[in-house]
């Protein structure tokens, strides 16, 4: 079997801090890390290598030069070879633009039988790009996957999480299917992995090597744009509520109603 | 020194494990049991921690003192009984077959020591002789295929559960005069093996010390390691490994110590300032901050002169000798800004002030390394 | 559109480097250079002392006429017949938006005898509900739904098509986007509209919501979002609201669906650990005995989330560790945590300060608890919880 793993090179947001004098995102320091669910996409993965023998674990992602590091990590967890993807002409991109380029990549590397991926990704939470790479290819999909029950000749049986519960899907094959943390606990890489990682080439492919015409990625192929960005309002001093107990109780539940805390 | 990219990644491969399996209720248990978890153990000899710098024909991961370096101070950044479980395969027990055993020798003990089933502690120290080791009472002496070892072997760091050790013999002198000392390796269930006392201890608690006492043990002469009556060169070169191990141990508890330092700082108010506002406390912290980084650089270049193939014991020693010693003092500092809090159980700083406090002592004291660097520089 | 450098004006400060939170701004020399990784969020715009930098307007145009687009439609999600809550809430910002524009508030519905459904639709405030009824549409499946919607966006093209931000939202959404070749925005927390050009401004967290950004769509249609669930207002329920209802034609060839529900099982999570936990409710000292704790636990469970602890009630011996919030227990965030007759140790503090609303309840008004808290209550717990309890009841 041959899987093409997607992930993505994020900022641990986790780390991210907001200068209280000037309000910006300070970002000196803060680590880039290979975005949580992929970890979850390439484990799954690496779970079925185990189990069937023979099995390919090929890891994709775009980004910058520096994804690299996130691509050797994976790796050093056992995937057989990544590929970047990465140029100029990708900068920019929105999920749209993203899954298209992603989608020419995918076609470079040729036949497979499942795509996994991450559910989303921490530095933007949109869980956009699987499904669209998946119509893109042409691809059925199941999203939210926390379990697989059982690879079958035709078709793969998934449990696709939902927020009460989960279906038991049956999903024709090949598919791309989207991880959830739920499904597993990524494994840690080894020294030995680690070593070996940088013994192996990361091809890096352009515009050109996977024949995308640049009108169609990046920043130009974006339906969405950002209007603008700006940090949420600090939080003020707190409150000291006031009056009878009741009172109080009232204004309390009626304040986190009126915030949607509630 | 800048690390490269790959070496980022081994620290970020240590400090995962680390702060995802040594959460602070493991920590409270193992200090509370005395015994540290077996799985743990089992997941760190996956992840290859074991056998760092083992080539791969011994199911070693082929890499580096760097690596082993980083990966112990990371460990031991959160866990200081932790690290050492990662020290000793990788240096005292495991170097000395590494060096000088037979292919057949590193065949039967690597492997399994790597991959963590079996554990082989370093039986050099002596009751009567912590620092001056020469001074060997432990005798060997032949009796056709086999030794007859007698003697007591004291302080041995996880000598409660070793499956063999690796023990220093006196086996008469040498034609050159000298007293000539061989290297064994003892399988712990042979008659005559037996163990002291379990120690308590002061800090390092949840890795079991004891004497080994051995009484008439026949051991064959094939499980001598090394030339015989060259033991002791042996045990030597691989003290320096061994110092590089504490060395890096001290560098991970100091910067544990500081990083404890500066979150108190931050979060305690005294006369209505955080503590990092009054300029004694931010003083101190400057102090801490600096030593860790000297020794930082001091740990890193013993690592790389050693896998240059330099000579380093100069290196290790000075690594070792300034490490262990900032350590204690970053730790005394970090304590005394976390005031009465830091004098009870509960805060971190507590067990890392008691923990470090041997870091000085084993593997060499202090007083030995200013010997052996004098010794170095002064070519005494 | 991209970021340009006025060299003119450009001090070389290098402000706007520190302001970038995509780092796509390096500088080469004196002058700051506009990398690749840049989104044209306009953080550097605002930081920028000398007007030194422009967006420029560069994008090809899209190929579609927008003036087709009318409407602002709604998804309505129903599982087993049940419309979601987030369903009424999207009717509710939808009927805002139709109305600020001047156009009818469309609802789409895909299900298997849902004429129950139609008409609460209808009551929600639909205009015009679109609805596909076929047993193939009975449960979600991402072929069949985005097919029927899809097909149904071709044909009666949507100014704007909001779904909530539920697990089948965020599936259905992307899908259809990429059909309909236009943008979406996930998971937005607020939406405002231009009555002028009707360009839709999605605000919505990144950064694991560090950074709010405000995104558009201009050239493409529908402009679709994701919206959060539990942030809109609902819509109001008006029994007397007429509405039109038109029939969409669904037919699937054999094959064409590709995934098949064999079973749902309903699982309520298991319970949560302090650190995923949305909610906490801790108790202290304050609790006076152990027995105190059922109250916190009435409180926590009535409001879906879990229970803490000081750890002065741990070592009373009131609570396991396991409760432990602080500094030698737990770190915990949550959304909600509501501190009962905890007075705020310092090491209590450093566990649970990033929490995004803290509550205290405590007698002692000094309590070092209330300077970290958003609301406070001074006063005793035994009375105030209670109180919250009733007051929880009656909003319901």
């Amino acid at each position: 079997m041959r899987i093409i793993v997607c992930v993505k090179q994020v900022p641990d947001t986790n780390e991210i801090k907001i200068d209280p004098l000037t309000g910006t995102l300070m970002r000196d320091g803060v680590p880039s890390i290979l975005n949580p669910d992929d970890a979850n996409a390439l484990e799954a993965a690496l779970r079925i290598k185990d189990e069937y023998p023979g099995t390919t674990v090929d890891v994709l992602s775009m980004g910058p030069a520096q994804a690299c590091y996130a691509l050797r990590e994976c790796l050093a967890m056992g995937a057989d070879n990544a590929y970047l993807l990465s140029s100029r002409a990708f900068g920019g991109a929105d999920t749209c633009s993203t899954s298209t380029t992603l989608a020419y990549g995918v076609r470079k590397l040729g036949d497979f039988d499942f795509i996994f991926t991450g559910r989303q990704a921490i530095d933007g939470d949109t869980a956009q790009v699987g499904p669209q790479l998946a119509q893109r290819l042409g691809l059925p999909i199941a999203t939210y996957v926390q379990n697989i029950r059982e690879v079958k000749e035709k078709t793969v049986i998934v449990e696709r999480q939902l927020e009460d519960g989960y279906q038991i899907l049956e999903v024709n094959r090949p598919c791309l299917l989207t991880a959830v943390k739920e499904w597993n606990e990524p494994r840690y890489m080894t020294v030995i992995g680690i070593e070996n990682a940088y013994r192996k080439e990361i091809p890096v492919w352009d515009e050109k090597d996977i024949g995308i015409d640049v009108q169609d990625c990046g920043l130009n192929a974006s339906p969405t744009k950002v209007f603008r960005s700006f940090t949420p309002p600090p939080k003020g001093k707190g409150e000291i509520l006031s009056g009878t107990v009741s009172e109080m109780a009232q204004s309390l539940v009626a304040k986190l109603m009126e915030k949607h805390i509630l | 020194m800048q690390l490269s990219e790959k070496y980022q990644l081994i620290r970020k491969l240590a400090r995962d494990f680390a702060e995802k399996e040594l959460t602070s209720e493991i920590l409270d248990e193992v200090e509370d049991t005395g015994v540290f978890p077996v799985d743990i153990q089992k997941k760190m000899a996956k992840a290859g921690f074991y056998g760092i710098k083992v080539p791969e024909k011994y199911g070693g991961q082929g890499s580096d003192h760097l690596a082993y370096a980083i990966t112990v101070e990371e460990i031991a950044r959160v866990s200081a009984v932790g690290s050492l479980y990662v020290n000793s395969p990788n240096s005292l027990g495991g170097m000395t077959i590494l060096i000088a055993g037979t292919e057949e020798q590193k065949q039967k003990y690597l492997r399994p020591m790597v991959e963590g089933d079996i554990v082989i502690p370093f039986g050099l120290t002596e009751p009567g002789g912590g620092s001056d080791a020469a001074d060997m009472r432990t005798t060997a002496v032949k009796d056709g295929d086999y030794y007859i070892l007698n003697g007591r072997k004291t302080f041995i760091t996880m000598a409660p559960f070793a499956d063999y050790s690796v023990i220093y013999a006196d086996t008469g002198n040498r034609p050159s005069g000298k007293k000539g000392i061989t290297t064994f390796i003892v399988d712990m269930k042979l008659p005559g093996v037996s163990l002291g006392k379990e120690e308590q201890k002061l800090g390092l608690v949840g890795c079991a010390t004891s004497d080994i006492i051995l009484e008439d043990v026949r051991v064959h002469k094939d499980d001598i390691i090394g030339e015989i009556g060259e033991g002791f060169k042996d045990a030597m070169r691989c003290l320096d490994v061994g110092r590089l191990g504490v060395a890096a141990q001290s560098l991970g508890v100091a910067q544990a110590c500081l990083d404890e330092a500066i979150k108190y700082s931050k979060e305690r108010k005294q006369f209505g300032k955080y503590l990092y506002e009054h300029q004694s406390i931010a003083f101190m912290i400057a102090d801490m901050a600096t030593k860790v980084k000297a020794a930082r650089e001091l740990v890193y270049d013993a690592a790389v002169t050693k896998d240059n193939g330099g000579n380093s014991t100069l290196a290790s020693s000075m690594a070792k000798y300034y490490a262990s010693e900032i350590c204690n003092e970053v730790a005394a500092k970090s304590l005394q800004i976390h005031g009465g809090y830091g004098f009870v159980r509960g805060f971190k700083i507590e067990r890392l002030y008691r923990d470090c406090r041997v870091f000085t002592i084993y593997e060499g004291t202090s007083q030995i390394q200013q010997i052996v660097i004098s010794g170095q520089l002064l070519g005494r | 559109m991209s970021i340009r450098v006025i060299k003119e004006k450009c001090r070389g400060c290098a402000l706007c480097v520190r302001s970038c939170p995509f780092e796509a701004i390096h500088m080469s020399g004196k002058l700051p250079e506009i990398g690749a990784a840049c989104t044209e969020c306009g953080s550097c715009l605002e930081v920028c002392a000398f007007g030194a930098l422009e967006k420029v307007d560069d994008s090809r145009k899209s190929d579609i006429d927008i003036s087709e687009y009318h409407d602002v439609w709604v998804f309505a999600e129903q599982r087993e017949n049940e419309l979601m809550p987030v369903v009424i809430e999207l009717m509710g910002e939808g009927r805002r938006l139709a109305d600020k524009i001047g156009c009818r508030l469309g609802v789409i519905v895909c299900g298997e005898n849902i004429d129950r459904l139609t008409y609460e639709l209808s009551c929600y405030g639909a205009d015009v509900i679109y609805y596909a009824d076929a047993p193939e549409l009975k449960t979600y499946t991402t072929d069949a739904y985005t097919k029927v919607i899809y097909e149904a966006v071709l044909r009666y093209k949507p100014e704007i098509l909001l779904l909530g931000a539920t697990h089948i939202g965020r599936d259905l959404g992307p899908s259809i986007a990429v059909k309909c070749g236009t943008g979406l925005t996930a998971d937005c927390t607020k939406l405002e509209i231009n009555p002028e050009d009707k360009k839709l401004m999605q605000t919505r967290p990144a950064f694991g919501g560090n950074l709010m950004a405000t995104i558009v769509c201009e050239k493409h249609r529908p402009q679709m979002a994701t919206v959060r669930p539990g942030i809109m207002e609902k819509a109001k329920y008006d029994r007397d609201h007429e509405c039109t209802e038109i029939p969409l034609e669904v037919s699937f060839e054999d094959g064409e669906l590709r995934e098949r529900v064999i079973k749902m099982v309903k699982s309520l999570r298991e319970k949560v650990s302090l650190t995923d936990a949305d909610v906490i409710v801790s108790g202290g000292l304050g609790l006076g005995g152990p027995e105190g704790f059922d109250l916190i636990r009435k409180l926590a469970s009535r409001l879906g989330g879990v229970v803490g602890s000081s750890r002065a009630a741990v070592d009373a011996g009131w609570i396991p560790h396991s409760h432990q919030v602080g500094q030698t227990g737990t770190t915990v965030r949550p959304n909600i945590y509501i501190a009962c007759g905890i007075s705020g140790a310092i090491q209590h503090l450093a566990g649970m300060q990033e929490s995004k609303c803290i509550i205290a309840i405590n007698k002692n008004e000094n309590a070092p608890i209330f300077e970290v808290a958003d609301y406070g209550i001074v006063g005793d717990l035994y009375k105030v919880i209670p109180a919250i309890l009733n007051a929880l009841d009656g909003v319901e």
